[in-house]
């Protein structure tokens, strides 16, 4: 029974997952070109962006079709709401990377990494937030998705560190304080992708259990 | 505060049964939505809210039905009842007469006979079932000469005539138009500030848009009942999450 609904509800699952892979590309390639100071895989980065949004629009567009024609109700109403408020939360990490990427282009040559060794660590912990968010949404893994709203405070706590560390190399070398200061912007760009990929845990949880965290 | 409670309450049509331990509270001044597929005793128990099982024959009986307390089958007299407890069935059923006479019947049998109260039942009652200014120039016309919606909002007001506390209602949108469904739906929430209603409907989204409550039978039995917005949103049994979501089978 409802064979085409469940078809259809395969098809939003699967989009989903690769609207996954597409962000975990984006941040994962931004973070590279952030590191090696790369500017063409930051402009790759800028332009693959369109691609996350029209993922978005197409997924979005699945979602209202589904509304409207399937008139769904229990865990088919909250798969697909849950659905379409995690587009928006991934769309914007598509942004947020396509931003990192924007101010790697800007800064030219910036101080050595390895004087600031928790922005790698935050960019990891964000990705690994956001690997992990759908991984959970794909698995319906409630553990997996609370441990994603958890280690958010791990971001938090690293976005403070790396604050003082930028705090540190102005005290230390004024000429450095604009590359610094984009550097906090960088810094506060994957604490919100931290924000966003908490977002998506909890509506993985609103999609299984029906209880709204948020 | 409960206006109906059904205790214990087994019903069989001769050697079938086909209600099983039903226990059910259904609380007063709300809509309270019966669902569930053909056959699986949502109508029956509708039906022995106000006895109309009594005409069937071999139909039988043990549990209670109670209306504010009194059993309806051991402590009340039937006719009493149906004057507390109205109903409105799937196909309007206006009587063959004038559209005033259909509201003035039931008055005129519980003895009312003054013209001016009866004008007054008549007029109350089709406002209270938004169809007054649709017909209030031709009270005297036939009620067959009406549309299926203003049949049906005709047979809402002929239930109200009687003063009613109860109003059952078994699928009473599934014959009409999506405009006079709407009207009905208004009505039976407009209605219920001053009325308990009781529905069975088939349709899922009616139950969702306006019943307070809702019970999922199948097979006799009440698989859940609960609060409208849990059983839509988060139905506690497999059976009732299978037949919302429409994979029931």
């Amino acid at each position: 029974m409802r064979n085409r609904f469940d078809e259809q509800l395969e098809t939003l699952n699967n989009e989903l997952i690769k609207m996954g892979s597409l962000i975990e590309y984006a941040i994962e390639k931004a973070t590279d070109a952030f590191i090696t100071q790369n500017n063409d895989e930051a402009e790759m980065v800028i332009r693959f962006d369109k691609e996350v949004d029209d993922k978005e629009k197409q997924i979005e567009g699945l979602c209202l079709k589904l509304l409207l024609q399937q008139q769904p109700v229990a865990r088919d109403l909250r798969q697909i709401s849950a659905a379409l408020k995690m587009i928006t939360d991934m769309e914007r990490i598509g942004d947020q990377a396509a931003d990192i990427s924007e101010i790697v282009m800007m800064l030219g040559r910036y101080p050595e990494l390895k004087e600031m060794i928790h922005i790698p660590k935050m960019a990891e912990a964000t990705i690994k937030m956001v690997k992990e968010s759908i991984d959970a949404y794909v698995k319906k893994d409630l553990g997996l998705a609370k441990q994603v709203i958890d280690y958010d405070d791990v971001v938090d706590d690293l976005f403070v560190v790396v604050k003082d560390e930028l705090i540190e190399l102005i005290r230390s070398n004024v000429k450095q304080s604009e590359a610094a200061a984009d550097m906090l912007m960088v810094a506060k760009y994957y604490e919100r992708i931290g924000d966003h990929a908490t977002n998506i845990a909890e509506w993985v949880i609103f999609s299984i259990t029906g209880e709204k965290t948020i | 505060m409960n206006k109906i409670e059904v205790k214990n309450l087994d019903l069989y049509y001769g050697e079938v049964q086909a209600l099983y331990g039903v226990n059910m509270q259904i609380e007063e001044k709300e809509i309270t939505a019966f669902i569930g597929p053909s056959g699986c005793g949502k109508s029956t128990l509708l039906k022995t809210l106000n006895r109309m099982n009594d005409l069937v024959e071999g139909c039988r009986i043990t549990g209670e039905v109670l209306l504010e307390n009194t059993d309806i089958y051991k402590d009340m007299d039937v006719y009493q009842l149906r004057k507390r407890v109205g109903m409105v069935f799937q196909k309007p059923n206006p009587f063959p007469m004038s559209i005033y006479d259909n509201i003035a019947y039931g008055p005129r049998t519980h003895g009312v006979r003054s013209r001016v109260a009866l004008d007054e039942v008549v007029e109350d009652s089709l406002k209270k079932a938004a169809l007054w200014d649709e017909v209030k120039d031709r009270l005297k016309k036939s009620a067959l000469g009406l549309s299926g919606g203003q049949q049906q909002r005709l047979c809402i007001a002929r239930a109200l005539a009687v003063q009613p506390e109860v109003i059952l209602m078994d699928e009473p949108t599934s014959a009409l138009d999506p405009i006079s469904t709407a009207k009905i739906e208004d009505l039976a929430l407009e209605l219920k500030n001053a009325y308990t209603i009781v529905m069975v409907t088939h349709n899922m989204q009616q139950a969702t848009r306006i019943s307070d409550k809702t019970g999922f039978f199948l097979m006799g039995k009440v698989v859940e009942y609960g609060t409208t917005e849990q059983v839509f949103s988060m139905p506690r049994e497999k059976e009732t999450e299978n037949y919302i979501t429409g994979r029931f089978g």
